[in-house]
């Protein structure tokens, strides 16, 4: 039998803002998949999410929904969290949101360590404004703000979640559907900051100005770049070269903030 | 039974006037000479079970004192100068999706920087006007460490009652100013709570207005009422529409909520000292009244029938009144510590029904009676 994605969508919200051939709505169901298979409560969970195409995705799913300001996300959700512990949160958005104006929020929540799952959905650009580079678009791509190339260097959000304190880092593809809900679930499941990034495609203001001919070859760059880390650990440095690490990058148990400050209240109430 | 007293900082007044309103969270950032408010929190909040939290930046302490509110509970950010700038975003944020906080705003120099252990009261009109787009403000301005302990429960009052930040201004003087405070017994200061829905969770919506200036009941995130929330112009439902009607029966009743004659009547609070037969009205507010006081009372010693009117709500500002008295007078001298804000929105009021002067300092300085004193003497 079909999967019911129904049960976790608002009635009347569909269809999507995301345009055909954006990986977004596959994240999207793939988030659907991974609350299910954790069995989060509708009341008792908030996704939180900023400014952006991605940042769309709270207003279509039935739960305790919060769309921000742009980059904010993060620290709106500290501040449910903190307040209410209980309460499972989740964070979306882009990387234009999540690591450009939203970067000092972002880093800070990793360091702190607190219990939320931050599902990044990196498609290298800024969708919703036309598509001017990110801190995520590869240098030398076109971008509308890069007519003759970008000359900035990127982002490797993985790496920058983990040197910041993140306690859970994975990474897939859009295309890799079956895993993105096993590793937002395991994100989910983690206690403490997880932070799980994938990697999708914008057809309409990335690919059309970066030669890609349809949606099919945006999702084999998916595809044929991504690299399981079990599989890169028998890889040379010349082998890996363009290539992103997919998989959990990243895990340990260290103390979760709102546990923390729990001891704190007990400390004052001493 | 004697009532505790204890000789506080206004900062400090402020933090325990928070806990007396039931605050139970606060998000800071470090910034002269607002700090002590969130040192005090930090120490408070935990003893009664609340939380505290240093964020990385006022951007993100605003934000998470909104987050925090969604859940229900009653928050509060602290913050002067460069930090008012910064948090203007998240003001308007909180205004359109109707989320009850308390910002205060210890006032001192500007622009940027500035002078950041002195005091100014060049944030009024930012306190109104900062953030972009049309929205209503509500803004107190204590003049005492007293009052800045009743006003920031009040100001809790305001942000509940009517779904929105409210913020509390007082500059540096009264800031840092040590005084006897006086700490009233639990229930003797009103202190509101949100209005909760009444209706089924199925049916909620969380800006369902019965009228054009209705406040709907906002639930709580964790609650069994499940909702959304956004920044945009949304419908009745919380999702964002471009349908023009309704965003503009929306925009227009989260100004008139405050407002309209019932509403203003609500907020509006002043004091008025010998003003019954006054030819000249020094109008002032904040620590600057407390040097008009003095020159109330000078004046009145030398035969000149002088009064004061002290805004205690800034905006929406007594416009009924001041109108009132603006005929009444033949001057109005208006002191603050900036180079005339306040003075253009009496202005607007009084138009030529009186004189009006000001009387500005911003070197840091408090303007003191001597100066008022001279000012009355000019203009009449």
């Amino acid at each position: 039998m079909a999967y019911d994605y129904e049960k976790s969508i608002r009635p009347g919200k569909l269809p999507h803002i995301w345009c055909p051939g954006c990986g977004h709505g596959i994240v999207m169901k793939g988030l659907i998949r991974a609350m299910d298979t954790c069995g989060l409560e509708k009341n008792n969970t908030a996704i939180v999410s900023g400014i952006g195409c991605a940042s769309r995705l709270p207003g279509y799913m039935d739960f305790c929904t919060l769309h921000t300001a742009h980059g904010r996300a993060a620290a709106f959700a500290t501040g449910v969290k903190m307040a209410k512990p209980e309460m499972n949160v989740i964070v979306c958005g882009g990387d234009g949101d999540g690591t450009a104006i939203g970067g000092n929020h972002f880093i800070h929540a990793c360091r702190r360590n607190i219990d939320m799952t931050y599902v990044l959905l990196n498609n290298h650009i800024y969708g919703m404004t036309g598509g001017q580079f990110s801190p995520c678009t590869p240098t030398g791509a076109k971008a509308s703000t890069t007519p003759y190339g970008n000359p900035d260097p990127i982002f490797d959000i993985s790496k920058l979640a983990i040197g910041a304190g993140a306690t859970f880092v994975a990474r897939t593809t859009a295309f890799h559907a079956t895993q993105i809900d096993k590793l937002i679930a395991e994100g989910i499941k983690h206690k403490g900051m997880s932070v799980i990034e994938v990697v999708d495609d914008c057809p309409t203001t990335y690919g059309r100005r970066n030669k890609f001919r349809s949606v099919v070859d945006m999702m084999k760059v998916l595809k044929d770049t991504a690299v399981p880390v079990a599989a890169a650990s028998k890889m040379t440095a010349e082998q890996l070269e363009g290539k992103i690490l997919t998989g959990v990058l990243y895990q340990e148990d260290k103390p979760e903030y709102c546990a923390q400050y729990k001891q704190v209240i007990a400390r004052a109430q001493g | 039974m004697a009532k505790k007293v204890a000789l506080l900082q206004g900062n400090t007044a402020c933090a325990l006037g928070a806990v007396y309103a039931g605050c139970t969270f606060f998000g800071g950032y470090p910034i002269t000479p607002s700090t002590e408010v969130a040192e005090v929190m930090s120490e408070e909040l935990p003893k009664v079970g609340g939380k505290f939290i240093q964020m990385e930046d006022e951007i993100a302490a605003m934000a998470s004192v909104i987050g925090a509110s969604l859940t229900g509970a009653k928050t509060l950010t602290a913050t002067s100068g460069p930090g008012v700038s910064l948090k203007q975003e998240l003001i308007g944020y909180a205004c359109i999706a109707e989320t009850p906080c308390v910002i205060i705003n210890v006032m001192r120099g500007g622009p940027s920087t500035g002078m950041p252990t002195g005091p100014g009261q060049s944030d009024v009109m930012q306190a109104r006007w900062g953030t972009h787009g049309d929205h209503a403000a509500i803004a107190v301005a204590p003049a005492s460490c007293q009052e800045i302990f009743s006003e920031t429960v009040r100001a809790f009052n305001l942000a509940e009652k009517y779904r929105m930040p409210v913020q509390v201004l007082y500059d540096e003087i009264v800031g840092h100013m040590r005084e006897r405070i006086e700490f009233p017994e639990p229930g003797e200061l009103e202190v509101i709570d949100r209005a909760a829905p009444t209706c089924s969770p199925e049916d909620y919506k969380p800006y369902d207005a019965k009228s054009d200036t209705d406040v709907p009941p906002l639930a709580a995130f964790g609650s069994e009422y499940r909702f959304h929330v956004t920044g945009l112009n949304k419908a009745a439902d919380g999702f964002p529409t471009t349908k023009a009607s309704l965003v503009d029966f929306e925009e227009r009743r989260q100004i008139a909520k405050v407002e309209c004659p019932e509403a203003r009547a609500d907020i509006e609070s002043n004091e008025e000292y010998l003003c019954d037969d006054a030819d000249v009205i020094i109008l002032a507010y904040g620590s600057t009244s407390r040097s008009a006081r003095y020159a109330v009372n000078e004046l009145r010693a030398e035969g000149i029938k002088a009064g004061l009117f002290r805004p205690i709500t800034l905006w929406p500002f007594p416009e009924k009144r001041v109108a009132e008295l603006g005929k009444q007078v033949k001057a109005i001298v208006l002191p603050e510590m900036n180079l005339g804000q306040m003075i253009f929105e009496v202005e607007r009021i009084v138009k030529n029904d009186c004189k009006l002067a000001g009387v500005h300092r911003v070197d840091g300085e408090p303007i003191n009676p001597g100066q008022i004193i001279d000012q009355v003497k000019e203009v009449i």
